[in-house]
């Protein structure tokens, strides 16, 4: 153990280079996405979208095109759906989404099902596989981060102010619908591009961890993004390291980090107090 | 000229098979303050919604700020219009303050691309001084207190310049105590600026005595309208409620 935990010979082969490459741009889009769901309390909604993006992936595989196109079609195609869904109340939102959210899988299953052949590719999208990420998927991931990073940094004050209290935004003018969607749409992308690396049933909770366990620790959305970044790089990293020297699979072992780490926020947060917390109000 | 800032004619707003106002017409003209009272579900909010643009016009037409509301340009217009809704249920944990949520309210007329100005930081430490709310400006916006959450409210408002105010309850589910602040800052915010203002209520004992117009509704149309005097009598209020109702005695202290 302490051998190999000493040996960093390891670090300089490329794959693990690329790994950690994926490691920190998975780590920072996953979580920047994960703060704008976390905050809208649409947690259910990303799950669904995930679920999406796996089922197209599979399609893509399934009839011979690229399973990213796949998956981004069908990850942009749910959050169309969805949106309105959530919005109209037409049926009970955790209603309708689920119905949403079983149908996708029931894709996913399906597209494996009629997959001939061995399904090996088809099992590296459930699970993910981080230290076989290509130098194409590295620039993939880059450009969806930079992009991602990019409009937050711009579009900061409205984000704020949506994700906050869209119903305000929308009163003082600002094209509050347009921004609900550029963050369903941007879960959509950011799940696309991390898929490879993390997979198709792991990626959500790198998206939903680390945002929750800074949710936990800060009042200030700044400081939540920073959080969350840092959880969501540590977790990737750390996982990287537990797979290499326990040899488990990569992907559990990222997600099982990012879990320890909400644990560990929750359980130590200051907000705490605050649970089950009432404002006054009421007449008398 | 004509000073009139709400013109709606004709207007039927529905919400699936509910139709929440049938046939409103309805003139408002610059610097007045109108008080809208009514039982619930009689089309008071549905109205507010219809000036700021965001309740669908199935017919009618409505202009406001001098033009004529198509969906399009509602947006732009919402920048012009403050409005304040009645407390809601929000998450303690939210990651934003109060200082954070009133500069929301200048968010609209800055557009996108662009960051709060020196002078609109400086505006809305001075929005908060008025309010009361400087000394609570860096409290989690979950933190607040009924009253204290619509001081924020009005804030946000007042930082968006606005040229109407469309109140819509901002005194329900507060204690009475804040009730009578938030009235008090409302009458005095009038005062000051001299803004046309909308203002919900249905309850009576709510109403501000600055108000000079007093609009009663029901089942979505406009029942009757006229001054305070006229329209505060119990024989008036007990047909618009549909039961025996006596006229508030505490509208009259707020006069003073």
């Amino acid at each position: 153990m302490t051998g190999a935990g000493m040996d960093f010979s390891i670090l300089y082969y490329h794959f693990m280079q690329n790994a950690i490459l994926a490691g920190l741009l998975g780590g920072i889009t996953c979580s920047v996405v994960g703060v704008f769901v976390v905050t809208m309390h649409l947690s259910f909604i990303g799950v669904c979208i995930a679920h999406a993006a796996f089922a197209g992936a599979l399609l893509g595989l399934w009839l011979g095109f690229n399973p990213l196109i796949g998956a981004l079609l069908f990850s942009l195609a749910s959050a169309a759906i969805i949106g309105p869904v959530a919005d109209r109340g037409e049926l009970n939102p955790d209603t309708s989404i689920g119905i949403i959210f079983s149908l996708m899988l029931g894709l996913a299953f399906l597209f494996m099902g009629l997959m001939p052949g061995a399904k090996t590719e088809a099992l590296n999208l459930f699970w993910g596989s981080i230290l076989t990420v290509t130098q194409q998927d590295i620039i993939f991931l880059a450009a969806i981060t930079g992009a991602i990073v990019g409009l937050v940094v711009v579009f900061y004050k409205e984000i704020q102010a949506v994700i906050c209290h869209r119903e305000v935004a929308l009163a003082v003018g600002i094209p509050a619908t347009v921004v609900f969607y550029g963050l369903l749409f941007s879960t959509g992308v950011t799940i696309t591009a991390s898929l490879q690396s993390i997979g198709g049933l792991l990626i959500y909770c790198l998206i939903l961890n680390p945002a929750a366990a800074a949710y936990q620790l800060t009042y200030s959305l700044k400081r939540m993004l920073l959080i969350a970044v840092a959880f969501g790089v540590i977790s990737c990293w750390a996982g990287l390291a537990a797979s290499y020297l326990l040899d488990i699979p990569s992907g559990a072992a990222i997600v099982i980090t990012s879990a320890i780490i909400f644990g560990l926020a929750t359980a130590f947060s200051p907000k705490r107090k605050v649970k089950g917390w009432q404002r006054v109000p009421l007449a008398g | 000229m004509d000073n009139t800032v709400i013109k709606i004619q004709d207007a039927v707003v529905s919400y699936r098979e509910d139709v929440a106002l049938q046939g409103v017409s309805l003139e408002v003209r610059k610097g007045e303050f109108i008080g809208i009272i009514g039982p619930n579900g009689a089309g008071k909010t549905t109205l507010l919604t219809v000036i700021n643009g965001l309740g669908k016009l199935v017919h009618g037409k409505a202009w406001v700020l001098g033009s004529r509301l198509n969906g399009r340009n509602s947006i732009n217009l919402r920048k012009r219009i403050g409005y304040v809704a009645q407390v809601e249920n929000i998450d303690p944990r939210l990651p934003i303050n109060v200082r954070e949520t009133v500069m929301v309210g200048c968010y609209g007329r800055l557009g996108l691309f662009r960051r709060p100005t020196r002078a609109q930081r400086q505006t809305v430490d001075k929005v908060l001084e008025m309010v009361g709310m400087a000394h609570l400006s860096q409290r989690p916006i979950g933190h607040l207190s009924g009253g204290e959450y619509q001081r924020a409210a009005i804030a946000r408002a007042l930082v968006q310049q606005p040229e109407i105010f469309l109140l819509d309850e901002p005194t329900a589910s507060i204690d009475k105590k804040a009730q009578r602040e938030i009235l008090s800052l409302i009458q005095l915010i009038h005062k000051e600026y001299h803004t046309t203002t909308l203002f919900v209520t249905h309850d009576l004992r709510m109403l501000p005595s600055i108000c000079k117009r007093l609009i009663l509704m029901k089942d979505g149309k406009i029942w009757q309208q006229g001054s305070p005097e006229s329209m505060l009598r119990e024989e008036v209020l007990s047909q618009l409620y549909g039961a025996p109702m006596s006229v508030p005695t505490e509208i009259a202290p707020l006069r003073t």
